[in-house]
Parts: structure tokens; sequence; C-alpha cells
């Protein structure tokens, strides 16, 4: 009886594969994929990052079955699903704490790549295509902020397109552009709910296939930064590279129900996660004549803002608010430059010298500075602190080219450690 | 050297952490909302003197008798007003505009009030009012200085003079302050509760889920161990 099923399953595989490369492809990134054996901790983020996004995909999808894309309704909505939807409060909350997980996982997964200087050559469009992944989602987050239509929805929209009032001669026009009223109104909310469920999930989908298609087309890096692919056996397999399957899928299962523990007792115990998660000021629904007395973006924005922030100074006939703009965009877009920064001859942080070292250290030290300072309402104190920071993070940047190749490596070892 | 750079590390520290809102240090409210009975009286409370100018137009009677075990003909009988429907939500008579001519402002809505404003400066601010004969209400608020709300509970607490942070009554309402106290916490549990129905249940869903997830994750860990054991 069992050999009969097991021939039928057998038999529809290969069916298929006579029409389709069904098992050339789990081959190719599954079955034969050879990844180094010797990831550590930083390496589980990429999987992680994956299972946030099934999970904000599948949530986001039960979310709209009930959400009102309506000024009038979007508050109510929420309320609703929060209450008369059938375990609609923990769909939202699971929703809304994979949003912040989203967050911590990539912010961790791009320090890996930094760390291990997994953008080196030869996987610059790998980095590339991470960082336009990053950049969707962060557009993706802030579009879904506006949708529960509470305060801090409305008018962190509001400053943020207002930003763009600050290009000289087109801002005016490109933000009513953006809003397309004189104000964040309900014409504003349907477009963001447009781009949120339909226009970034599709270009974030898309992404990440050519993300991990890349990845698997130049291999992974390790923590040794070692081109396992140099050291072959006879067979042509990598000695020190080991198949995906069943390797690294066991190995990455416990570390998914890890992050689903930890994401349990956010969801289940502090959903608000005392205000960081969800704000408390967005259980007031969005009220376009009261501005709230202290406007912060959600936490995972809070580095930018306080760079943003962090300009004071009118100069060059350019008004402070235009150098914040232009500098919030620096430090998003200048990530996209390290592969041609580095000047290094190694790639693992393990083989770099001390100059490195600190720099790394500083630069991670300025952005949680940045980040916590954002959170806050802005003081002088704070405000020097966030502009020396400011400079600190520019410098990792600026100066790279220069203390990359000044450091002293350390000699690699031919095979992983 | 160490002890100066410290000293002045300790100032802006110090200039770091100064907030610049108002620091007016709140009531702790150690609400339970696993009590029914205080729920009960808080919804009791809640009906009797808050819903008469505040909604909570998003939840409905039958939720609320459901969660607080009680029947829904007690609710129809003793907590609604005759026309109401049980599963309708807790709307109120007054229109908009009257109540902005009559108390300068809309009263706001109840329903996720404590999710906003917290539960500590609820309980703060029901329990801040002091005689104030400069406020058109007779009754200035501590926690919200200048607000719109007149003293609803007055008569049950009685009415207090504002010392500074210290207050003496002046005169006597139906409770003792300790009683009043406990009236108003258990109206801000109920509050509580309203503003997040699934808080009753979270925390019991949540302990199993983990549970179970913990279990998966060792059986995860053995599985991980036994397919690597020949990786060296």
């Amino acid at each position: 009886m069992k050999s009969v099923i097991v021939k039928n399953v057998l038999g529809l595989r290969d069916w298929i594969d006579q029409r389709f490369p069904l098992i050339q492809l789990w081959n190719e990134h599954v079955g034969q994929y050879y990844a180094p054996k010797n990831f550590n901790f930083w390496y589980y983020f990429g999987v992680l990052a994956l299972v946030v996004l099934v999970i904000q995909i599948v949530t986001g999808i039960w979310l709209v079955m009930s959400y009102k894309p309506d000024a009038n309704f979007a508050f109510a909505s929420v309320e609703y699903i929060m209450r008369d939807v059938e375990w609609g409060w923990l769909i939202r909350y699971m929703h809304s704490t994979g949003a912040s997980f989203f967050f911590i996982v990539i912010y961790l997964h791009m320090f890996r790549g930094i760390m291990y200087g997994s953008y080196q050559k030869p996987r610059e469009l790998l980095w590339i295509l991470g960082m336009c992944l990053y950049l969707a989602l962060m557009a993706e987050a802030f579009f879904g902020y506006l949708l529960p239509w509470g305060q801090m929805s409305y008018w962190g929209a509001q400053v943020i397109i207002s930003l763009f009032g600050a290009i000289p001669f087109v801002g005016e026009t490109l933000s009513l552009w953006i809003r397309g009223d004189y104000v964040v109104s309900d014409i504003t909310l349907n477009r963001f709910f447009a781009f949120h469920v339909i226009a970034l999930p599709f270009a974030i989908a898309g992404l990440v296939v050519l993300h991990i298609l890349a990845l698997h087309h130049v291999g992974s890096n390790n923590p040794d930064g070692i081109d396992i692919k140099a050291n072959k056996n006879a067979q042509g397999k990598p000695v020190d590279g080991i198949p995906f399957h069943p390797y690294y899928t066991t190995k990455d299962a416990p570390a998914v129900v890890a992050l689903l523990i930890l994401m349990a007792v956010v969801i289940f115990f502090a959903p608000e996660m005392g205000g960081y998660f969800l704000e408390h000021n967005n259980f007031v629904p969005a009220d376009p004549l009261t501005t709230p007395e202290h406007i912060a973006p959600v936490w995972y924005f809070t580095p930018f803002y306080s760079i943003l922030r962090a300009n004071t100074v009118n100069f060059f006939m350019v008004p402070a608010k235009l150098w914040g703009v232009i500098f919030m965009g620096l430090g998003t877009m200048v990530f996209f430059l390290l592969p041609w920064l580095d000047k290094g001859k190694v790639r693992s942080i393990r083989y770099r010298g001390w100059i490195y070292k600190t720099a790394l250290g500083l630069f991670v030290v300025s952005f949680l500075i940045l980040g916590y300072l954002g959170l806050l309402p802005p003081t002088p104190a704070r405000t020097a602190l966030a502009q020396v920071c400011t400079v600190i993070y520019f410098l990792f940047f600026l100066l790279m080219p220069f203390y990359t190749k000044w450091d002293k490596t350390k000699p690699v070892p031919e095979r992983v450690t | 050297m160490v002890k100066i750079i410290s000293y002045l590390g300790l100032i802006f520290w110090a200039q770091l952490s100064m907030s610049s809102e108002g620091g007016t240090k709140l009531m702790q409210a150690n609400v339970d909302i696993a009590n029914t009975v205080s729920l009960q009286n808080g919804a009791k409370l809640f009906i009797n003197y808050c819903v008469s100018c505040h909604s909570a137009e998003y939840m409905r009677y039958n939720r609320m008798a459901k969660d607080l075990g009680l029947s829904d003909d007690m609710v129809k009988k003793n907590l609604m007003f005759a026309s109401d429907k049980i599963g309708d939500t807790m709307t109120i008579a007054m229109r908009p505009d009257d109540a902005e001519q009559w108390f300068g402002v809309r009263p706001p809505d109840l329903s996720v009030i404590a999710r906003s404003k917290g539960v500590d400066y609820l309980y703060s601010f029901l329990n801040g009012f002091y005689v104030d004969p400069s406020r058109p209400t007779g009754v200035n608020n501590y926690y919200y200085p200048n607000t719109a709300m007149p003293h609803v509970l007055w008569e049950l607490q009685g009415l207090q003079d504002n010392h500074g942070d210290a207050y003496q009554t002046s005169s006597d309402g139906e409770m003792t302050p300790v009683q009043y106290q406990q009236a108003t916490r258990d109206l801000v549990a109920f509050l509580d509760y309203v503003g997040e129905p699934a808080k009753l249940v979270r925390y019991k869903i949540g302990f199993w889920v983990i549970a179970f997830l913990l279990v998966l994750f060792l059986v995860a860990c053995m599985v991980k161990k036994e397919y690597w054991k020949d990786i060296h």
C-alpha cells in the first residue's frame, strides 16, 4: 500500500519535472547549494528576515479583510479588528510586532554584512540588492504606519512629507503631489494603502528573489571571509561547504522557533512594548486641528530622524532644514557605496586591525545614540550630542578608504576555522 | 582628572535626561483586571457617572456582559437605557455641538483612553480635583490644569483643597478617602479592560503558546544535533 503512494508521488514529481525544472531548482538552491560550514550566530538573520516577511504578508492579508482605508472609518476599523473580529487582536499584534522585528532582524543582518565584509567583490550587487530591499522596507513601514489613522500616524506622515517641501523650487509642489491634498487627508490614506498592500510588497518580494539568486550565484560569505570555492574536492564540491539541506535547514529551524518565542513574548505580554512598538498617542484618532506636543517616528527611523534634527545651521545659502533632509538622505544611501569605500585587503573583522575595529565600534555606538536621541524631544545638550554622533556616523564612511588601507591586517588562513 | 571627567559626564547626563515637558509625578493606579468584582464595580461607576457625557463607542454591552460574568438581562436591567439593544456599543445621546457649547470641548470617547493616557494618569486625574472658585466648574485638577471636566464624582469623594501636592478635605463625601481610591481604582481597571478586552485572554493564551514553542525549540535543537554529528 505504502509503496503505491510513494510510486504515485514520485510519478507526479517526474511528471512535473519533465515540464518544469523542479529538481534542478531544488538542487541549485537547496539540496546542492553548498554553504560554508562555519556560519555563526550572525548568519541566522537572513532566513529570519524571510520568516518575518512571510508573517507580515499572511497577517497583512487577513488585516485587509477587515480594515477600511477611509479617513472616517480607518481608526474605528482597527478597533473593530481588535474587538469584534475573531482573533483579530492576535493578527493585528502579530503584524505590528512583526514590523518592529523586521527592522531588528534587518539591522542585525546588515551589521553582519559590514562586519564580515560581505559586500566586497564579488558580492557588490548582492549588497546593492539588499540595500534596495532595506529602502523598500523603510517605505513599506512608513506607508503602513499611516493606516491606523491615529495622531502619530497622521502627524508622522505630515512631518515626513513636509520634508520634501525643503527641496528648492519644486519642494512645495512635490509634497502637494505626494499628499494629493494640502494636508494629509483621505486621499493620502488611500494612496498610502495602495502602496502598502500592493506596490511595495510586490517590489519587496521581487527583490528578495533577486537577492537570493545573486547570493546563490556568488555563494555565501562566512565569518572568516574566505572563498570556499577555492578549495574543491574530487567531485568539484567545496571542501569547507555543506549542502544547505539538510544541514542549514535543520540549523535554522531552532533559530526560527527562537524568533517566534521572542515575538510571542511581545505579542502576548507587551504588544505596545512600552510605547515603542505601538505609540500611546496613536490610540488617539487622527485630528488635523491638534498637533501633538512631541512627534517622534517609530524607533527604527529615529537614527535618521536625529541626523535630520542635528542640522541646525544655515550655511552656503542653504537653510538648515534642507541640510537636514540632505544628510538624512545621505545617511541612508551611503551604505550603497560600501563595496567601493572599503580598500581593505581582507573581508572579515577577524583579520582586520585595531583601526577598523575602533571605527566600526564608534559607528555602532553613534548609530545607537542617534536612535535613542531621536525618541526624545530635543534639548540643547541632546542636539549637541546628536551633532557629534552625526559627524562620527559620516566619518566612518568618509574616512573608510584611508583607514581600511592603513590598517594592519592579519594573515587569512587557507581553510575556514 | 578622572574625577573631573566623571563629574562633567554626570552633568552632561543630567542635562540629557532632563525632560522638556512638565514632570508632574503620577499616582500609582495598581489596577488588577483579573479581578472580576473590581471590573464589575468599575462598570457600574462608569455607566452611572461617565456615560452621560463620554461614549465608549467601540465597546459593546454584550461583550462587557460576557467578559464580566454578567447575564444579558442583568446588564439590560441595571446598566443600560431601555432603548439600547444588547449588541450596541456604548454611545451617548448628547450631541457633539451641544457638548461643545456646554463644556467648551467635546468630551473624548473613552474606548481607548487607558491606552493613550495610561492607567496611572486616569487614576491620578480622578483623584486630583480640588476646589478652585476661579473655574466655571468650581474645581480644577492637579494633573490636568484647567480641565473643562467638572468633578462628577464629588458626591462620593467630597471636595478637597489643594496645598501643593497635599490635599485637605474641605467637605466630606459619601465615601472615606480609602473607599474613594478603591472606587476610582475599579473604574480605571474597567477603562483598562475597555481599552483592550483581549487583555483578559492574551496572557493565558500566551503562556501556552510559549510553552509549546519551547518544546518545539528543544525538538528542533535535537534534530539539528543529530544531523550535524558528522560535521567538524
